[in-house]
């Protein structure tokens, strides 16, 4: 995974909330059977005026003017800023691998969806919770402010404005905070108690046996 | 000492071991695979040079990119089929069992893991789907996961996690006649919202979701997702108990009966506490229609479409602008006024053979609306549609005008060729109305399969208890 620690990046604002993983990433691109490539279909259905599928040419697609991502500076953003429940719906960890091929490398909004959340930080993508009046904030200082940009210090847990108005600090689970700032894998450091998960399944053998009716 | 949820349960039964943190190495028991969220996984897997840790506790089947015709003659799309093939080929590698596309056990993920006594109560079920909540039906803690973690499961069988909170969803009373647990279910999820269960675990309960049968448990729980909790469940009672006798995965004979003495206790203690605790009353709940393009844009059949302008939160009622512009909808039309271009049986929320068993017995020897270009039937599974032509529904749906397809996800998402055309309204009994989920520019209203089954058949929703 690669890691996070300090990042500084243009801010792009996508004022609507309940922005699910279907918009993030429309199903047709799922049928992909790699990790990687997802970029040029991020939020497809809105980034375009024409229909998509896999296996375009996607840079010779209509572009819709009117969305945000299309629009210069904001088409080189890698802080995108939400509103409530972002990521709602499908696991499809696609609509992080979307986001992070796009170029994004933190999400900043009030609230996410469990699974979306959960994902981000396998992939290294930093969700970043804030209260919903520092969210207003912010999107008055992005509609202010053209290129308006932010540095976010994982570390420090501390989000730094560009204008000297205070740092604005966040809230992060500490074991996915080193993770992060780790980069590392979570496998190899699950298997470093392979048996500890041995003598807990010898145990429920014995006791659930029905569990390991292995056919 | 307060007693314990089901949830904390099921949960503490799991834990392999705890971090200072609070993170716990929780064990899995049963990893559903499907072809869509696994490839990475398994690539995953070969670059790292590792291997299954429990390949018995894996069960394969592609569901989301099968076609419903014509299966015999393979998939004609070639990344569908790539992605098929991927899966089986992974599948054989590594030595997972997979039920292939044309075994007469495949089916929707979720509807062939209870069908097999794959899933069991008591268990932590997870696989690279949000529905995956579905299974917590049978008193067991079921919950989707990304792919980073599908491939963390088949490496360790366990993943890292916190525990959620608990919320306890109450429906207390008496059912109307007519309604269903789609019903109930689209009704909990316009009351609490689309983010109303984000960070809980939810628990059913009250006399309502007790008298439900299973395969109505299941529509419940499977929809736990859309109201924003990873994973929904129910206690065990002797119908939770019953529906496993006989399944070929589940145990049999004395060792059945051993499980089921433990199954038994897969309740939440009298005095448990939840983090919240909600009460419904079962008697006001209506046949439910979605209007917009988030599940909790719910209201009743008797119901019109909301105006944004009574919205005093302006967030929500831009949201509601953007729904009504997407839905092509005016605000304030009665809902048993909108007309329907397609109908829409089927998905993990409702494919069930009790499910088909409700579409029929509405259409009564009636025929499907003249302006309804397509009304299609997906059963969940082969098993599914095998009993559903034991029973002669085939015939019905046949006779009505429907078209009786071969099992999988189908128009619920659209990865396969069943979808909609742009501006297409369709009668669903899927779970998801988002924006172009089926198909781009498609218009999705979510309901029960008896009011799908009605709406085809009038051309527009109606009030199916006056149907």
């Amino acid at each position: 995974m690669q890691a996070f620690t300090q990042h500084t990046g243009i801010v792009a604002p996508l004022d609507r909330a309940n922005v699910d993983t279907d918009a993030i990433i429309p199903k047709q691109y799922l049928k992909s059977v790699k990790r990687s490539g997802f970029g040029p279909n991020a939020f497809d259905d809105w980034r375009y005026l024409d229909p998509g599928e896999p296996g375009m040419d996607h840079s010779k697609r209509r572009k819709n003017p009117d969305f945000i991502l299309n629009q210069a500076p904001y088409d080189r953003a890698t802080i995108l800023l939400a509103r409530q429940n972002f990521g709602c719906g499908s696991s499809r960890e696609h609509a992080v691998w979307a986001l992070t091929d796009f170029g994004f490398r933190a999400v900043i909004a009030p609230s996410y969806a469990d699974i979306f959340f959960n994902n981000s930080f396998k992939t290294g993508l930093l969700p970043i919770v804030l209260p919903e009046e520092t969210i207003d904030e912010l999107f008055q200082a992005v509609a202010s402010q053209s290129g308006y940009t932010l540095t976010i210090d994982l570390a420090r847990q501390q989000i730094i404005r560009p204008d000297d108005a205070s740092a604005i600090p966040f809230e992060v689970d500490s074991f996915r905070k080193q993770c992060l700032l780790d980069g590392s894998d979570d496998i190899d450091l699950t298997l470093k108690h392979a048996d500890e998960i041995r003598t807990y399944e010898a145990q429920r053998r014995q006791s659930a046996p029905w569990l390991f009716l292995d056919r | 000492m307060a007693g314990k949820s089901l949830y904390d349960k099921i949960w503490d039964t799991h834990v392999v071991r705890r971090q200072e943190d609070g993170t716990v190495l929780l064990y899995i028991d049963r990893h559903l695979v499907h072809e869509v969220t696994s490839p990475q996984a398994f690539e995953g897997l070969r670059l790292a040079g590792r291997k299954p840790w429990r390949t018995g506790a894996m069960l394969a089947v592609p569901d989301h990119n099968v076609p419903t015709t014509n299966r015999l003659r393979g998939i004609d799309d070639l990344v569908s089929r790539e992605q098929v093939e991927t899966l089986d080929r992974n599948c054989q590698e590594f030595g997972i069992q997979e039920f292939m596309m044309n075994d007469k056990r495949q089916g929707i993920v979720h509807v062939i893991g209870p069908e097999e006594g794959f899933t069991l109560p008591g268990t932590t079920i997870v696989c690279g789907d949000s529905h995956t909540s579905t299974h917590g039906a049978f008193g067991a803690l079921a919950f989707g996961i990304g792919t980073s973690e599908v491939e963390h499961v088949m490496a360790t069988q366990t993943l890292l996690q916190k525990p959620a909170k608990t919320m306890q969803i109450r429906v207390e009373g008496a059912l109307g006649k007519g309604i269903t647990a789609k019903d109930v279910v689209l009704a909990i999820i316009g009351h609490i919202g689309t983010a109303g269960g984000t960070g809980y675990a939810l628990e059913f309960a009250g006399s309502a979701i007790e008298s439900l049968s299973i395969e109505g448990r299941m529509t419940v729980c499977n929809m736990a997702i859309e109201g924003g909790a990873r994973a929904g469940m129910i206690a065990v009672d002797e119908k939770t108990i019953d529906y496993f006798r006989g399944r070929p995965f589940a145990p049999q004979g004395e060792l059945f009966e051993q499980a089921a003495t433990y199954w038994r206790t897969l309740k939440s203690d009298p005095d448990a506490v939840f983090d919240r605790v909600i009460t419904l009353d079962a008697t006001q709940i209506q046949p439910q229609v979605s209007w917009g393009t988030s599940p909790e844009m719910v209201v009743p059949v008797t119901d019109k479409v909301p105006n944004p302008a009574k919205e005093t939160d302006p967030v929500k009622a831009e949201g509601m602008r953007k729904a009504l512009t997407y839905m092509g909808l005016t605000a304030d039309t009665p809902i048993d006024q909108i007309a329907i271009d397609k109908v829409f049986i089927g998905s993990c929320t409702n494919a069930r053979i009790e499910d088909l068993r409700a579409a029929a017995a509405v259409i009564g020897g009636r025929k499907v609306a003249a302006n309804v270009t397509m009304a299609m039937v997906v059963p969940g599974s082969g098993l599914v549609r095998e009993q559903a032509e034991t029973e002669g529904l085939d015939k019905i749906f046949l006779a009505a005008g429907f078209e009786w397809r071969e099992p999988g996800c189908s128009m619920c998402l659209a990865m396969n060729a069943d979808r909609l055309e742009p501006g297409e309204r369709c009668a669903s009994t899927s779970n998801r109305n988002f924006e172009g989920r089926q198909g781009q520019g498609g218009r999705t209203h979510l309901v029960s399969p008896a009011m799908a089954a009605a709406a085809a058949i009038a051309g527009h929703f109606v009030d199916v208890r006056h149907f």
